[in-house]
């Protein structure tokens, strides 16, 4: 489904199920985002990296909605769109696990899982349905949840996280993005997130996942989209880039902390290794 | 689908090994307990107050527990019953409404000039009455929407204001005494539910109990999922069967019920109904839990706070011209800080979170019942306003301590 890619501009624009150019977005005096391009194929997942304060949520938020550009193009599905806000995102079919879950502490599974996309006859909602499809995903997930009639309040950290996940498979989404999907899960459990987005491309989904976990990137990941200071610093596929590459691109330094620590390591009696 | 439940040995919402099952008597006690100890409360201590108050009155004044004392009380804690409704729904949001006093004031002044010195019928004359909350309640949605004035002080600024509409209103004769034979003060005062239709209303609510259950239950197990506990199902139904029976019963001796008091509980079950089972509700709560997460979910969170804004000044409307009906006329004193703070205070003390997301339509229930019982019992007990004025603030730093304790009880379990 996924032939090997060296760069995205050699990349057909009407093949992308999404494509960012140009994006500019400004927080008073910070440019989060300067010019920059991403694109999505269907069955392609694209992994966003670069440092904290990089401008990877940032991106991930205009994408679904929350955030309004400053300047740039979206074109989702050949179309040029503009997503006014996430139940604009929602209809396109972006769904979207945020960086810090929004869930609703109140609420319990069932109602945090279908908020916004409620199952309802004529505004009354259908309980007994969400429940089952409730179940039906977290056992996609693997998750290890108690009862799904609790406030979400009472649940884990890792708990939450999958019920936010499971959160973006409801309804028919086209593109999902994960924005640190994995940071709080258990070894399984993160496996289990690494099985549906492998899922989530073979089913023809295009996938954005921003990770700092390097092993899970380079596992999952077609290609590596590297942001530094709010632009495209580089563009990888998987299998061209070593892990000191990405290192070096997300730093922007050959001569990095994380390649003198790894060079301390191999020599320790080295200290000078100009 | 359902093959591969009804082959599966356990139901799906019960195959996770450390799901604390709540089946039998023994697991539906823990599961209460630990709902208890997690800073659920639910509204166990305003029943717990309520049987104390009533209790504390009786020994004092056993005409504290008569039956005509119980009409009256229910009947008079309607209209404000309905007000501290609309408190609910705005606290749910996280927002406060200080002006359903003045609000309720306003539009019962604007139907009685309606009725009394422009000669409309009082349909007419309660539909303008009803309009003034309408209006009341957008112009608050747009001030919050559109300007981002907080709803503390747009609502302090109505309070002094339509204080102001209100005496304007009412002109220089300072009182207006509505008609005698309006239909309104015939509803309010002298209509009563006895008899036969009484307990009809007890057998329909009971069979109306039974029926969702029933519903639930068939639904549930074609789902493949686990249905209602019969046994404690049959011992609710019986409860209130029995309990509201006896209570109608009672009331029976003296007029019964009163129609005020029924529709304030309808409006209750009502809005306890949209609030649980609709998009909106949910929508509510979800809004009031976590805004954010809201907006990011799509949901218009605008029209939620449009649509609650208007809902809470409507009841603060509706409350006030059934309040004028029941006092039979419209003076400069209606609808002042006494029936601002007695709102707020009755939905608060129902155990509604003033933290937003955390409450339910019976509070606006439960609340006033206790705060009218406690001017009932002091009124009986020859005291002053003064005293009422002290234990009712008294009451009120209770029921909000409560709150917070439960909340931080809440934090501490991990679930804050
Ligand atoms: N709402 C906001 N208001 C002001 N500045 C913001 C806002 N959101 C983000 N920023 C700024 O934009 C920049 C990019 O932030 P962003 O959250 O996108 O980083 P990130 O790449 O997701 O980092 P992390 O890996 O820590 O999650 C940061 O400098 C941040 O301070
Ligand atoms: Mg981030």
């Amino acid at each position: 489904m996924t032939q090997p890619l060296t760069h995205h501009e050699a990349v057909p624009v009407g093949d992308s199920v999404l494509s960012l150019t140009g994006i500019t977005k400004r927080f008073g005096a910070v440019q989060a985002l300067t010019d920059v391009s991403l694109e999505v194929r269907p069955g392609e997942v694209v992994a966003l990296v670069g440092d904290n304060g990089a401008g990877k949520s940032t991106l991930v938020k205009i994408i679904s909605g929350v955030y309004q550009p400053d300047g740039g193009r979206i074109v989702f599905d050949g179309r040029p769109v503009a997503v006014h806000g996430p139940s604009d995102a929602q209809r396109l079919g972006i769904a979207t696990v945020f960086q810090d879950l929004a869930l609703c502490d109140n609420l319990d599974v069932v109602a945090n899982l279908f908020l916004g996309q409620e199952r309802a006859t004529a505004s009354i909602l259908n309980e007994v349905e969400m429940e089952q499809e409730a179940w039906r995903l977290l056992r996609t997930l693997s998750a290890k949840i108690p009862s799904v009639r609790i406030p979400i309040a009472s649940l884990s950290g890792g708990q939450r996280q999958t019920v936010a996940i499971a959160r973006s498979l409801v309804g028919q989404p086209k593109v999902v993005l994960l924005d640190e999907p994995t940071a709080a899960l258990g070894v399984a459990q993160t496996a289990e997130v690494l099985n549906l987005v492998e899922r989530l491309r073979e089913t023809g989904l295009g996938v954005i996942l921003v990770s700092h976990n390097m092993a899970d990137v380079q596992a999952v990941a077609d290609r590596i989209v590297v942001l530094r200071l709010g632009r495209n610093a580089a563009d990888f596929a998987v299998e061209e880039a070593t892990t000191e590459e990405l290192v070096a691109a997300i730093t922007g330094a050959s001569d990095n902390v994380v390649a003198e620590r790894a060079s301390r390591r191999t020599k320790p009696e080295d200290q000078d290794h100009e | 689908m359902s093959e591969a439940t009804r082959t599966a040995a356990v139901a799906a919402d019960l195959a996770d090994e450390r799901l604390i099952k709540n089946e039998g008597v023994g697991g539906f006690l823990s599961s209460q307990l630990n709902r208890l100890r997690s800073g659920d409360l639910g509204n166990l201590p305003v029943v717990l107050g309520l049987v104390i108050i009533c209790i504390g009155f009786y020994l004092q004044n056993a005409r504290f527990l008569s039956s005509r004392n119980l009409v009256s009380i229910t009947q008079y804690a309607a209209p404000i019953g309905i007000i501290a409704l609309g408190i609910v729904l705005i606290l749910l949001l996280g927002e406060i409404d200080l002006s359903v006093g003045s609000v309720s004031g306003m539009a019962a002044a604007v139907m009685a000039v309606l009725m009394v010195n422009n000669g409309l019928s009082t349909t007419v004359a309660m539909l303008g009455g009803a309009l003034v909350g309408l209006t009341v309640g957008l112009l608050y949605a747009a001030l919050y929407i559109w300007i981002g004035i907080p709803s503390f002080v747009f609502s302090l600024a109505g309070l002094l204001g339509f204080q102001g509409v209100l005496l304007f209103v009412l002109g220089s004769t300072g009182t207006i005494n509505l008609s005698k034979d309006s239909w309104l003060l015939e509803f309010t005062r002298f209509s009563f539910v006895t008899g036969w239709q009484s307990y009809a209303i007890v057998a329909l609510i009971v069979l109306v109990y039974l029926g969702t259950e029933w519903r639930v239950t068939v639904r549930r197990t074609a789902a493949g999922l686990t249905p209602p506990w019969w046994p404690l199902v049959i011992v609710k139904a019986a409860a209130i069967a029995v309990g509201l029976g006896l209570l109608t019963w009672y009331v029976n001796i003296d007029r019964g019920f009163s129609y005020l008091w029924w529709l304030f509980f309808g409006l209750v079950v009502v809005v306890d109904y949209a609030l649980r089972r609709t998009r909106w509700g949910r929508h509510v709560y979800a809004v009031g839990g976590n805004e954010e997460a809201a907006r990011r979910s799509g949901i218009k969170v605008n029209r939620v706070y449009v649509s609650v804004f208007v809902l809470t000044s409507l009841f603060a409307a509706f409350g006030g011209l059934l309040a004028a009906g029941l006092q039979t006329s419209v003076s400069q004193a209606t609808g002042t800080t006494d029936t601002n703070l007695t709102a707020i205070a009755a939905a608060v003390i129902g155990g509604t979170s003033l933290f937003g997301g955390r409450g339910t339509a019976w509070a606006a229930l439960m609340g006033v019942l206790v705060l009218q019982a406690i001017t009932s019992g002091l009124n009986l007990a020859g005291v002053e306003s003064e005293v009422r004025f002290m234990v009712t603030g008294a009451v009120l730093i209770i029921a909000v301590g409560i709150d917070s304790l439960s909340r931080r009880a809440r934090s501490s379990s991990g679930s804050g």
